[in-house]
């Protein structure tokens, strides 16, 4: 199978010094925060690759610069030719139903604008027969359009987003924190919509969540990123059988099980780092149960494995080389 | 069944809150009736609008106006509290309740340092000298796991990250030794790896002082892990109650059935999540009969016409026509 989206070695910077008068003051040198630290991935067409992380960890500056909201400061983000020959077209859903959709406009003028943005209609009859469709398929009704956003729960905006996103005919789908909003019978009906979308219109999904059973349910394989990096990347069924990473093994541990409630365990009391000063080598070092003073001072190469998964770490590098060596 | 209602802490008894309005008024809460027992967690789950958080409110007598509790009782520790006046209340708030809110920002006041917040809580229900209510403070600290806690005593809350700060907040709660924790939504603004932490601090805070814990989330995997009992609401009404493991293995109600398979599983990869239809009805429109007939698979005329009543079915406590046997 050929990727839909390439990204190499993608970096992106932000400023965040204080104001100019303040560093000359108070002699501050520029600051900058390295949200996303030299990370590559593909996802391959018609697949779905999620990024998971905590809060903070540079996935959703991950989508923004996937989409080109955000300009990378280093690395590519490279989309293969789609069916016109052209580099496939992407559309966003956002995290939040209630901010992403004007709630000054109708809801079939919110799903016209990239139809008349985009010139893929020509007559305005077309173009309102078009947005009929495209309320039919995300579940509502075409005289739906006529109402505005604050008439719907958040469920129902979030299905008008995806019928925003549906309407510039894309074919690859970035999606940051779809359901994270939502109840989870809501979110239920959104992930069963994204999965017949998906099955429907071929489409490729890269799909940002912090919820690793929403990732385990959507995912063909999964990224997991912790401070700005990737630090392992497997097949789904792969990583929740065998995470090799251990902030994976910290972050599969925590999930609440509901069929499996894992009740007084014991939890590392430990928190992220500020991004602003990650720590040196490895940056999950300080929380790491196997840290050693290799950790500490040198950054651990991707290493790829013969299952397909990658991961950072310095410990298990030397694991295989023991095992090698015996 | 009495002896075990006087020894509870907290017993709410057909508990109705109503909000009138231009457009008529409308029943926020309908008919709650539970209970927590020392050193118990319960957690109550719903979807948004369910009126989880609005039972917590309403116990603690924290209801916007003209939001106002329109029947049933409520008793903390042996006294019936929800007729007491705001002066009388506010002596119950802290003393006999202690609260958790989800925000941890936005319960701690910016400008004082974490050490005065917790002096001023202690000092106002506690007799005790500045020197004494100080430590007592650092040993809170220390109890909810702040590391350094006489450092961390004069710091302000902007210095503290989103876990350590939840933990202030329930060392806030603790301080005056209250008899019920009333815990909304407190691990939802975090990450999971700190949810875990704070889940099992409640949990280890509940057992060592016999704290009574009412635990409001929409998190059923939080529940599954930290809750003894659990209630289930939809629409303002309770639908099941019950011990955890049998609400979540062998739900009684078919609402709770519903939202237990929406839930992404970690074990199994299904193809489609199993999905309720519809939403819940807006609490100015609730239908008659069972609030959820119109998005049931199996309603019939019954449960159209009349309102179930929690009746008890197994270990625990569920409103369904489906239990009460006969034709629906």
């Amino acid at each position: 199978m050929s990727d839909a989206l390439t990204v190499n070695d993608l970096t992106c910077n932000f400023d965040v010094s204080a104001p100019w008068l303040n560093r000359v003051i108070e002699r501050k040198p520029r600051q900058f925060v390295r949200a996303v630290d030299d990370i590559s991935f593909s996802v391959p067409m018609g697949g779905c690759l999620s990024l998971v992380g905590e809060s903070g960890c540079g996935k959703s500056t991950v989508a923004r610069l996937v989409t080109g909201l955000y300009r990378a400061s280093e690395g590519e983000v490279r989309f293969a030719p789609g069916k016109s020959g052209e580099p496939l077209s992407a559309q966003m859903i956002f995290q939040d139903p209630y901010a992403s959709l004007n709630p000054r406009w109708r809801v079939r003028n919110i799903i016209a604008e990239p139809l008349r943005e985009l010139k893929l209609r020509n007559s305005e009859a077309e173009i309102m027969e078009r947005v009929g469709e495209l309320l039919k398929i995300v579940g509502l009704a075409p005289s739906d359009g006529a109402k505005f956003p604050h008439e719907f729960s958040g469920g129902q905006r979030q299905r008008i987003s995806i019928a925003r996103a549906l309407a510039g005919e894309p074919e690859f789908l970035v999606c940051d924190e779809p359901t994270s909003a939502l109840d989870v019978s809501v979110q239920a009906q959104i992930l069963n919509l994204m999965r017949k979308l998906q099955d429907e219109m071929g489409l490729t999904y890269l799909f940002i969540s912090h919820d690793m059973s929403v990732v385990r349910h959507m995912s063909d394989r999964i990224a997991v990123m912790y401070l700005g990096r990737i630090v392992e990347e497997a097949d789904t069924e792969t990583l929740f059988a065998n995470p090799r990473h251990p902030y994976t093994q910290l972050l599969l541990e925590t999930i609440p099980d509901i069929t499996h409630p894992k009740r007084g365990r014991s939890i590392a009391a430990s928190e992220v780092p500020s991004p602003l000063n990650p720590p040196s080598g490895c940056t999950f070092h300080p929380r790491c149960p196997f840290a050693d003073a290799r950790c500490k001072s040198e950054r651990p190469e991707m290493r790829s494995f013969a299952d397909g998964s990658r991961a950072a770490c310095h410990r298990i590098e030397e694991t295989v080389k023991a095992i090698n060596a015996a | 069944m009495t002896e075990h209602l006087s020894s509870a802490v907290l017993d709410v008894r057909g508990l109705c809150v109503e909000f009138p309005g231009r457009h008529g008024t409308v029943q926020a809460l309908s008919d709650v009736s539970l209970s927590i027992r020392p050193g118990e967690i319960l957690g109550v789950v719903g979807e948004s609008g369910a009126g989880k958080s609005m039972t917590g409110l309403a116990v603690q007598g924290l209801l916007e106006p003209p939001g106002r509790i329109s029947g049933g009782e409520v008793w903390v520790g042996g006294r019936r509290i929800d007729q007491l006046d705001d002066k009388q209340m506010q002596q119950v708030r802290g003393r006999q309740i202690g609260a958790i809110f989800q925000d941890p920002l936005t319960s701690l006041n910016p400008l004082f340092t974490v050490g005065a917040q917790l002096v001023e809580t202690i000092r106002l229900h506690l007799k005790l000298s500045k020197a004494d209510a100080k430590a007592r403070a650092i040993q809170l600290l220390k109890e909810v796991g702040i590391p350094a806690p006489e450092a961390r005593y004069d710091h302000y809350p902007h210095q503290f990250s989103g876990g350590m700060r939840q933990r202030v907040v329930i060392a806030l709660a603790l301080a005056a030794e209250p008899k019920l924790i009333i815990a909304d939504e407190p691990t939802t603004a975090l990450d999971v790896s700190i949810q875990a932490q704070i889940t099992s601090l409640l949990r280890r805070l509940c057992d060592d002082h016999g704290t009574a814990v009412m635990l409001v989330t929409h998190d059923m995997g939080v529940i599954a892990e930290t809750a003894d009992r659990v209630a289930v609401m939809y629409a303002g009404r309770l639908v099941e109650i019950g011990p955890v493991a049998e609400v979540l293995k062998n739900a009684r109600h078919p609402y709770t059935r519903g939202l237990m398979g929406s839930i992404p599983a970690l074990g199994r990869r299904v193809e489609r999540l199993n999905q309720i239809d519809g939403s819940m009805p807006r609490l100015n429109a609730i239908p008659a009969g069972c609030a959820f007939n119109p998005r049931c698979p199996d309603a019939g005329p019954r449960c159209r016409k009349d309102r179930p009543e929690p009746a008890q079915v197994g270990t625990g406590v569920a409103a369904c026509w489906l239990n009460a046997g006969g034709v629906l």
